[in-house]
């Protein structure tokens, strides 16, 4: 490849006219409470914080924060539940609920996009293809092993824990309180659950959904607020599990909290995901792979392909393609139809980032920016790209949680596997090639929890999904994700 | 010659990025911006058995006075027309932008000699043909021939020398799979063509939104390695503005700015421009007019 030819232009010739997702009929209400017993109540101690658009710094809502008494009524009336009528019920009946719960949520699919949009900073695009369709999709996936649990696990008596505490994180609000909350239905338990302070308006939503439902009273209870709340869960007595999903840092606090008990636990934490690009691979497709990998969610996601691996002697052709391909993302309004990347979803999250940036930049790593113009209002992060990065560069190492990748080279397929494995996490990976045998044989070397061929961030209900190492344990997804929220002689 | 046969095409990648680009949503100024462009672009085309000069005249005339109401709107780029109405066409259209396009090489099957598609080339660009569509051997492409289709490519571009631009069309319904239709790019751009072109409209499929990224990116690839430009031209089945600006959206985002030109972008097609012209109407009018209001030749 010459170097002299001169970069591609995509902007300024054509550009897209505004196409912005109209929130007319919308109604956000200005306070939110909890939703305890079947019934929304106001937290006794009368407390809210403010929940923030990123995209525009302005406050949505307020959010109700439960305290300790708040706390201990949610896991009662889970409790009360799962002895009542919960724990009776067959597994068919546990089913028409599922099934009901995963109906509102296609019919309500594009008032929660718009909100998860509105609440995290999401681009519409994705919350509308991707976290709302997918939030319905678990739904209904397991709902259909409600009733056919001893045939998933035959001649080992498959009996509910309990309740279960479920903490879940920003970054897929909905799509997360999905995955936690319908294999704990399916499998017989009653729930309580925290999502993330930033983002907490679409579990509320879906707790009128599980209200409209029917769902007998007191079988989920979601409650609001921040680490602390969800400290409360963690430590209180009456919970037979934690399932979490957030930092390691968190996750450790959590496995120290709970050791010497008899909970039980599921942790799915950070990552730090290398992304292979192999001399034989279809270069274009692998380039858009790269970007749905770093760039989907603004980086936001625990198994984000943050490191970039390309085989020395297509290190030009690829990097060129990645610089080309990522003029083309737009980063802004997040509820405009033709955005890419959204607002950063708080910030204290754009705070981290650009302390890694800066890390990057001191370490001597060169940086790439997408040269674009962002909004004033709100916290935004042009797509990023560090070359010139080893393995002991802290942001080839440390998760940054942001649209921030870091390129390295290799020269043979053990020498990408040492590096690729070189790491605390082990999450997810991607490879790159058109050689199947290749795949397969990194699919089986490298430590990781999901390792997608020639694709990447591609999810399903029917496909398990969780860590290696410090990126967790237990699986959530396909018939793996049921048996942690089993008991199994 | 050696031919770059390196570079490999996962089909599932590339139907994943077309489904993305057809998610890209146009507006007000942004969308009448894409369907003038569009409305430049088109090769407007009469291939059939039963074409006379009175019909093609027709077609010339249309070329010319797309709509007289809106004469700030872009005519078209070409008319595109078997050999022996080059003449027709070009008399026609000697004083206007409109440029004449002929089809050549035995076109639709291309299975005659070299010489007699280098004599029907000749003939053509004689009559005033300033753009000449050729076809590949397809049978020699499957047969593994590819230093036989690249030689006969390379003929013809010589034979067109600076008189007329190359078009080469692959026949992508006759190729099978993307890495083919990759591979019969490259043979293609490697041995001259001005311009790549999915199809000659006899076979089905014609034009998709897939195989037209797949020859966008060898033509980056050509770009990359050389710093020349070569254009594309998608033809067959793109009969509405909403399939054609997601092509144009395609190019705006593989290859940018330069491309967005009817000098290195077209569409083959006849009815796309009567749709054009109902939604640049809607556009500026707020209202869909009846299709009895635009003439169909």
């Amino acid at each position: 490849m010459s170097s002299k030819i001169k970069s591609l232009k995509y902007n300024g010739k054509w550009d897209f006219s505004p196409s912005i997702e109209s929130i007319e009929n919308l109604s956000i209400q200005k306070e939110y409470q909890l939703f305890i017993n079947g019934q929304f109540q106001q937290p006794l101690a009368k407390k809210y914080f403010p929940s923030i658009n990123p995209s525009n710094e302005q406050q949505l809502s307020r959010i109700a924060k439960a305290e300790s008494e708040d706390v201990d009524m949610a896991v009662k009336s889970a409790r009360v539940a799962f002895n009542g009528q919960w724990g009776k019920i067959s597994g068919k009946e546990r089913a028409k609920y599922i099934y009901r719960i995963a109906r509102l949520i296609q019919e309500k699919s594009k008032e929660l996009a718009i909100v998860e949009t509105l609440d995290g900073g999401k681009p519409i695009r994705e919350s509308r293809d991707i976290d709302i369709p997918l939030a319905a999709a678990h739904f209904f996936y397991y709902a259909g092993w409600a009733d056919k649990l001893e045939y998933a696990f035959p001649n080992r008596f498959p009996k509910p824990l309990g309740v279960v505490g479920q903490i879940i994180p920003w970054n897929f609000p909905l799509m997360m309180a999905a995955w936690k909350i319908a294999p704990a239905l399916a499998t017989g338990n009653t729930v309580v659950l925290k999502p993330a302070e930033s983002t907490s308006i679409t579990a509320l939503l879906l707790a009128e959904i599980i209200k409209e439902a029917e769902l007998p009273p007191g079988v989920v209870n979601i409650i609001t607020g921040d680490g602390s709340t969800g400290n409360l869960i963690v430590n209180h007595p009456d919970v037979n599990k934690i399932a979490f999903t957030g930092s390691t840092q968190v996750g450790k606090s959590i496995m120290e909290n709970i050791s010497g008990t008899n909970k039980r636990s599921t942790m799915e934490l950070g990552g730090k995901a290398a992304n292979i690009i192999f001399e034989d691979a279809p270069l274009d497709q692998a380039v858009e792979g790269v970007i749905n990998g770093i760039y989907f969610n603004q980086g936001h996601v625990c198994c984000a392909g943050s490191r970039l691996f390309i085989q020395e002697s297509v290190y030009d052709v690829v990097l060129r393609k990645l610089k080309d391909r990522m003029q083309s993302l737009l980063v802004g309004n997040p509820l405009d139809k033709n955005t890419d990347i959204g607002a950063v979803n708080s910030k204290q999250q754009l705070a981290t980032i650009q302390k890694y940036i800066d890390i990057g930049v001191k370490e001597g790593a060169d940086i790439f920016q997408l040269n674009c113009e962002l909004p004033k209002n709100g916290y935004w992060c042009p797509p990023t790209l560090f070359t010139n990065v080893s393995q002991s560069h802290s942001i080839a190492k440390e998760e940054i949680f942001g649209p921030v990748l870091a390129v390295q080279t290799f020269r043979t397929t053990q020498e990408v596997i040492n590096k690729a494995n070189n790491t605390p996490y082990g999450l997810s990976a991607g490879v790159w090639t058109d050689k199947g045998s290749k795949a397969f044989n990194l699919a089986s070397k490298l430590k990781a929890g999901v390792i997608w061929a020639n694709t990447y961030n591609k999810f399903d209900p029917t496909s398990p999904f969780g860590g290696y190492k410090e990126s967790g344990h237990g699986r959530e997804g396909g018939l793996h994700g049921l048996s942690p929220y089993l008991n199994l002689e | 010659m050696i031919l770059d046969l390196k570079t490999k095409v996962d089909k599932l990648g590339v139907e994943d990025r077309v489904s993305r680009i057809t998610k890209r949503s146009l507006k007000s100024e942004a969308k009448l911006q894409g369907l003038k462009m569009i409305l430049s672009m088109i090769d407007l085309t009469t291939l059939e058995g039963m074409d006379t000069n009175k019909s093609v005249e027709q077609l010339c005339y249309k070329a010319t006075h797309l709509h007289q109401e809106f004469p700030d709107l872009p005519n078209v780029a070409a008319v595109c027309v078997y050999p022996n109405m080059v003449k027709t066409a070009s008399n026609f259209l000697k004083d206007s932008k409109v440029k004449v396009a002929s089809v050549a090489t035995a076109f639709p099957s291309g299975n005659s000699s070299l010489e007699v598609k280098i004599q029907e080339t000749k003939e053509a660009i004689f009559n005033g043909a300033e753009e000449i569509d050729m076809v590949i051997s397809r049978g020699k492409f499957h047969s593994g021939e590819y230093n036989y289709v690249f030689d006969e490519i390379a003929t013809i571009k010589e034979t067109c020398g600076d008189k007329a631009r190359l078009k080469v069309i692959l026949e992508t319904g006759e190729l099978g799979d993307y890495d083919h239709i990759r591979l019969a790019s490259e043979i293609s751009i490697k041995a001259g063509a001005d311009f790549i072109k999915t199809s000659t409209g006899k076979i089905k499929p014609a034009a998709t939104l897939p195989i037209t990224l797949v020859m966008l990116e060898a033509i980056k690839d050509h770009y990359y390695n050389t710093g020349k430009m070569v254009g594309m031209k998608p033809a067959g089945g793109i009969s509405n503005s909403k399939l054609a600006l997601q092509y144009l959206i395609m190019v705006k985002e593989t290859l940018g700015n330069l491309w967005l030109d009817k000098h290195w972008f077209r569409f083959g097609a006849s009815s796309l421009a009567n749709d054009v012209l109902m939604q640049i109407l809607k556009q500026k009018t707020g209202v869909y007019q009846s299709n009895n209001y635009f003439s169909k030749d």
